[in-house]
């Protein structure tokens, strides 16, 4: 076999994990019943692959080349095991396991709904939920996980497992839920694939402020999900709001790797193409009428996108929407935010009056973001001492190394 | 089918002679829910309340329950469900959940050889 041949089959493994890497073991799983035979298989598949394809050329289907090994590779562990009856919880339909496999057949689109949602089970814990999408949904090395999260490889390795027994020993199906749970159901999902945004968005600790990886899958996921979910309004918020606050990607840090506020964020350097693609999805989205948190987040998030300046930014207009945003989400965090825009609505006062009340609810103790929003109004408000005693509780309780330089450089000019 | 064991935890002491009439009436009516969902109640019973029960450890006696705590353990059914979203939807169903909980936790059945 050439080098040519090899570089190019290389290629279109890594081409095919990035892009088929769910579809392949969500149509495996549903064969081989069994989530860890499934996974295996899948990855014997890529593995068989590269030397299959170096020395035969890449097929015109890869997905499907791809698929057809692993679940090959599925029907022969499943003979192996005589057992195979009682180790397929997850087994949905039979027969299926005795068909003959065909090169080129497509699985049902259904199949990955279906591995997300059961990643994303409700009696499943979050970081599980977490783990599991990212290591079954995305393919996504156990190690890399295990790095992006600051947990230890073996930490991670010992929770994917365990969630993986539990869907096995709990029977927890393989399956899209019936319309009447899919509302609570796929708010999971999305909580789970906004999680992995925010942790790449703003990574919680260590140096650098934003882990492109877990950004990418994210929006990648979302795009899956919306490709396969295209009627639901909160996929197509969930997209707008990642598109439209990472179109701010760049403009984040200086070169220095110092943080930006919005207010000094350099407005020409966001991602137009990315903003006007939010924007759309987010009219679409209030264009059905349903519109959930995520929506109304991603058209907070397209006010800022569109505005010339911080200062002219339509903040009535934010104020509003973040009203419409806790009455569906009471969440303290929310209550934070609008403080915010309040302040540029009615003056720095007014909010924090607001902040000072929220700053009583046990759910925002230890959030660095309260005691730093504080700050900034009492900045605003000429009370240096009282502003550098929030910069400094601020500083106290942040991890980010990018944040922590940012608050430290404002307690230094309060205090000057 | 699987089998779950679903375990009622309620106030203690969790006497069952304390019933209200209105969470007996919910009760009563517990059985056709489950069905209709498409499980089975296999067995299932209620207990004595917990200022009976004695607890072991080691060697020592004590008198109460195991854990001390505000919810106690008042009772415990077999349910078979063809999976756990079936059989958490019944879970939820139960009265227990009102003032109390239940816990869904699947039996062991050990591995064919």
């Amino acid at each position: 076999m050439s080098d040519a041949g090899t570089a190019a089959a290389e290629r279109a493994v890594a081409d095919a994990h990035r892009r088929e890497w769910a579809f392949v073991l969500a149509a495996t799983a549903r064969v081989a019943g069994d989530l860890d035979v499934a996974e295996e298989c899948v990855q014997d598949a890529y593995l068989a692959a590269l030397a299959a394809w170096a020395r035969d050329g890449v097929p015109d289907k890869p997905g499907a080349w791809l698929t057809a090994t692993a679940k090959r590779k599925a029907l022969d562990v499943l003979r192996r095991e005589k057992v195979f009856r009682s180790k397929m919880p997850l087994l949905v339909e039979p027969v299926e396991a005795a068909e003959p496999d065909e090169p080129g057949e497509d699985a049902v689109p259904d199949d990955r709904l279906r591995l997300v949602f059961t990643c994303c089970h409700p009696a499943l814990a979050r970081e599980a939920q977490v783990a599991l999408t990212l290591r079954l949904v995305c393919g996504v090395a156990t190690g890399d996980i295990a790095r992006a999260f600051l947990v230890s490889e073996t930490t991670m390795a010992a929770r994917v497992t365990r969630a993986k027994k539990k869907i096995a020993a709990a029977r927890i199906p393989y399956r899209v839920p019936e319309a009447a749970e899919l509302p609570e159901r796929l708010d999971a999902v999305l909580t789970v694939i906004h999680l992995l945004f925010t942790t790449g968005h703003t990574a919680p600790t260590g140096a650098d402020l934003v882990r492109v990886d877990l950004v990418d899958r994210a929006v990648h996921l979302t795009r899956m999900l919306l490709a396969l979910m295209p009627d639901e309004p909160e996929v197509r918020g969930l997209l707008a709001l990642l598109l439209l606050t990472d179109a701010r990607r760049a403009t984040r840090a200086d070169a220095e790797g110092r943080l930006l506020t919005l207010e000094q964020q350099d407005r020409s350097a966001w991602d137009r193409t990315a903003i006007v693609e939010g924007n759309a999805l987010v009219l679409g989205a209030f264009r059905t009428g349903r519109v959930g948190r995520y929506a109304l987040q991603a058209a907070i998030a397209s006010l800022h996108a569109v505005a010339p300046s911080y200062a002219a930014t339509d903040w009535p207009q934010i104020v509003r929407l973040y009203d419409e945003l806790l009455k569906r989400w009471p969440s303290p965090v929310v209550a934070l935010n609008r403080a915010v825009a309040v302040s540029m609505v009615d003056g720095p006062t007014a909010a924090l009056a607001e902040v000072d009340a929220l700053a009583a609810d046990p759910r925002l103790a230890g959030y660095h973001y309260l005691p730093a929003i504080r700050a900034d109004l009492l900045r605003r408000l000429d009370r240096p001492e009282a502003a550098a005693e929030a910069y400094r509780t601020a500083l106290d309780l942040v991890d980010n190394d990018a944040e922590r330089a940012f608050l430290t450089a404002r307690l230094t000019e309060t205090t000057r | 089918m699987a089998q779950y064991a679903v375990l009622i935890y309620s106030p203690a002491p969790a006497d069952p002679m304390e019933i209200t009439p209105d969470y007996l009436a919910l009760l009563d009516r517990y059985p056709a829910q489950v069905e209709e969902l498409g499980g089975k109640i296999v067995t299932g019973f209620a207990l004595q309340p917990s200022t009976t029960a004695t607890a072991i450890r080691g060697d020592l006696v004590t008198d109460g329950p195991f854990i001390e705590a505000k919810e106690v353990v008042a009772g415990f059914f077999i349910l078979e469900a063809p999976d756990l979203d079936v059989a958490l939807k019944i879970a939820k169903l139960n009265p227990a959940t009102i003032d109390g909980g239940v816990e869904v936790r699947p039996l062991f059945t050990p591995p064919a050889e």
